[in-house]
């Protein structure tokens, strides 16, 4: 069974509640190693995306990424802002005019995400970002469709695999982003986007379950 | 937390609409996206100079909006690069046909967003140029780390370059420009306390009483080291002498030393702190020919101070010297 533009609008909504939940958690974790504004700006973010959704959702799974993509672009900033944007932009345009996404789409619309945010940031693995946690949780889910799985079990995979991901950011050395500046410092901290990265992809994950069950 | 705002969602844009109030003569306001425009823009046939950044450092840089200085200015969330839609906008409203300079400071945030606003505003056919930079020695400039932080350089490069564009300097030039301060500028900062910003209601880090932190970021992010506070002359030697272990300076080098405070340190310290940089540049046989003095790049309410030098050469006097009209610095009209 695959998702139509509602379930995907569904579980945006469904994402940007937990990013609402977890403001200050990403706040607090910003606030050692970075600038204190991660949990402000993804919340900003999150609820322009629900306006945007509200007025109007689009006629197809990628229009709803893409409407996803161009609001976190106009109003996180920071890094995130056009790290996410880019991330969820080459996932609409990886999803193309599909009416419904199957597990096999979603796995390239993430590692197409993954991609997009690897261009744009340069961050390799281990750079302690967003990318330790999306680069595991991406190859677990190709993994996943490629022995069957569903979409629910294929974002299962991937949000189990980005948790662990996010985890093992906590005793690295930064070398990209604001964390960098600390060097030797920003050890013994999780990183704040690996830490969302891994909220979003659960809340997906959760989502799919639920509306699957 | 205590601070005079209304609701810490809203700042910016409160502190916006009251900052057009306050200089009517100088800038407009748009609200939506955010930018502060000079009041004549668009300046036909010069080239636009546009910056920004996250709020929280002002004047930085919406006080340096006007007559010789920036056409436009992108107030980001505090703390927080514009989005490119801001910049695009600023692009738009300030281009005088014959391109635009993107002065970005350098950090993550500010530069994927402003590098996302370049490619719209090319895509609108405006010609765009960027020049980022990063003058804080504090951070070593290593592939290992984003890079060197824009600080105290920034003011005096928007000058520099807002003054020849002024005067009819080409894009090319102005960007050559540009990069020919970038070689000459460094800076180092300290800070006593910490500061608050207003999403988060409490202090970003905490400093016992007699620690100061050494090389800290405009942000606050933590510097290099912590030492404990000594006199004026200590603190002066603790951002002294990492920029002159970067950029040598010796006799007969002639400098503008701008002496900053970050926003809670008072003018009365700051004199205090000027006064002893420049006597160790003299006892150096350095010839501080400019000055600037001020909290021009502040980091909220934050306890603390930064020197910046800038080596001179003739050019670089008379382009500072020329005539600016702006809601933070003002001479020669």
């Amino acid at each position: 069974m695959g998702c139509a533009e509602k379930d995907v609008a569904d579980a945006v909504r469904a994402a940007a509640g937990v990013v609402r939940r977890h403001r200050d958690e990403l706040v607090n974790l910003d606030r050692p190693i970075g600038d204190a504004d991660h949990g402000e700006n993804l919340g900003r973010g999150f609820a322009a995306v629900v306006a945007a959704l509200d007025a109007g959702v689009p006629s197809s799974p990628g229009g709803v990424l893409e409407v996803v993509a161009k609001t976190l672009i106009s109003t996180v900033g920071g890094a995130a802002g056009p790290l996410y944007g880019t991330g969820f932009l080459r996932a609409a345009r990886a999803v193309g005019a599909a009416e419904e996404l199957d597990a096999a789409t979603v796995a390239a619309a993430l590692r197409a995400a993954l991609d997009g945010v690897v261009a744009r940031g340069g961050a390799q693995l281990g750079d302690k970002t967003v990318v330790d946690a999306l680069a595991p949780a991406v190859a677990a889910a190709e993994s996943a469709a490629g022995g069957g799985a569903d979409v629910a079990g294929v974002l299962r995979a991937a949000a189990d695999a980005a948790a662990e991901g996010a985890e093992s950011t906590v005793p690295l050395v930064a070398r990209k982003g604001r964390a960098s500046y600390l060097g030797e410092r920003s050890a013994g901290h999780l990183d704040p986007g690996a830490r969302s990265a891994s909220l979003l992809l659960r809340a997906f994950a959760d989502h799919a379950a639920g509306s699957a069950g | 937390m205590k601070k005079i705002i209304n609701d810490p969602g809203t700042v910016v844009l409160d502190a916006l609409r009251g900052m057009a109030l306050a200089h009517p003569d100088l800038l407009r306001v748009r609200e939506d996206p955010a930018v502060i425009v000079r009041a004549e823009a668009p300046v036909p046939r010069k080239v636009a100079i546009v910056s920004g950044g996250g709020s929280g450092h002002e004047p930085l840089h919406g006080g340096f909006v006007g007559h010789g200085m920036l056409d436009a200015a992108c107030p980001g969330a505090v703390f927080t690069s514009p989005t490119p839609d801001q910049v695009a906008a600023a692009v738009s409203l300030t281009d005088g046909g014959v391109g635009t300079l993107l002065i970005v400071k350098n950090y993550t945030g500010d530069v994927l967003n402003f590098e996302t606003a370049a490619e719209l505003a090319a895509a609108d056919g405006v010609e765009v140029r960027t020049v980022v930079i990063g003058d804080d020695v504090a951070v070593r400039d290593s592939l290992h780390t984003a890079g060197r932080r824009g600080v105290g350089g920034t003011v005096l490069l928007e000058k520099i370059v807002g003054a020849a564009a002024e005067r009819g300097a080409s894009l090319e030039t102005c960007e050559e420009l540009a990069h020919r301060v970038l070689d000459r500028v460094r800076s180092m900062g300290l800070a006593l306390t910490s500061c608050t910003v207003p999403h988060v209601g409490e202090p970003t880090f905490a400093l016992g009483e007699d620690e100061m932190e050494v090389g800290i970021g405009i942000h606050g992010e933590p510097g290099r080291r912590r030492v404990p506070v000594g006199t004026a002359d200590d603190a002066v030697r603790h951002l002294l002498d990492p920029i002159l272990e970067d950029m040598p300076l010796g006799e007969g080098d002639r400098v503008l030393l701008f002496t900053n405070s970050t926003g809670g340190t008072p003018l009365i310290e700051l004199y205090v702190a000027h006064g002893v940089a420049e006597r160790l540049l003299a006892e150096r046989g350095v010839r501080v020919e400019r000055r600037l003095v001020g909290p021009y790049v502040t980091s909220l309410e934050m306890q603390g101070m930064s020197l910046t030098l800038l080596k001179l050469d003739d050019e670089l006097v008379e382009l500072w010297d020329a005539p600016v009209s702006t809601a933070a610095l003002r001479w020669g009209i």
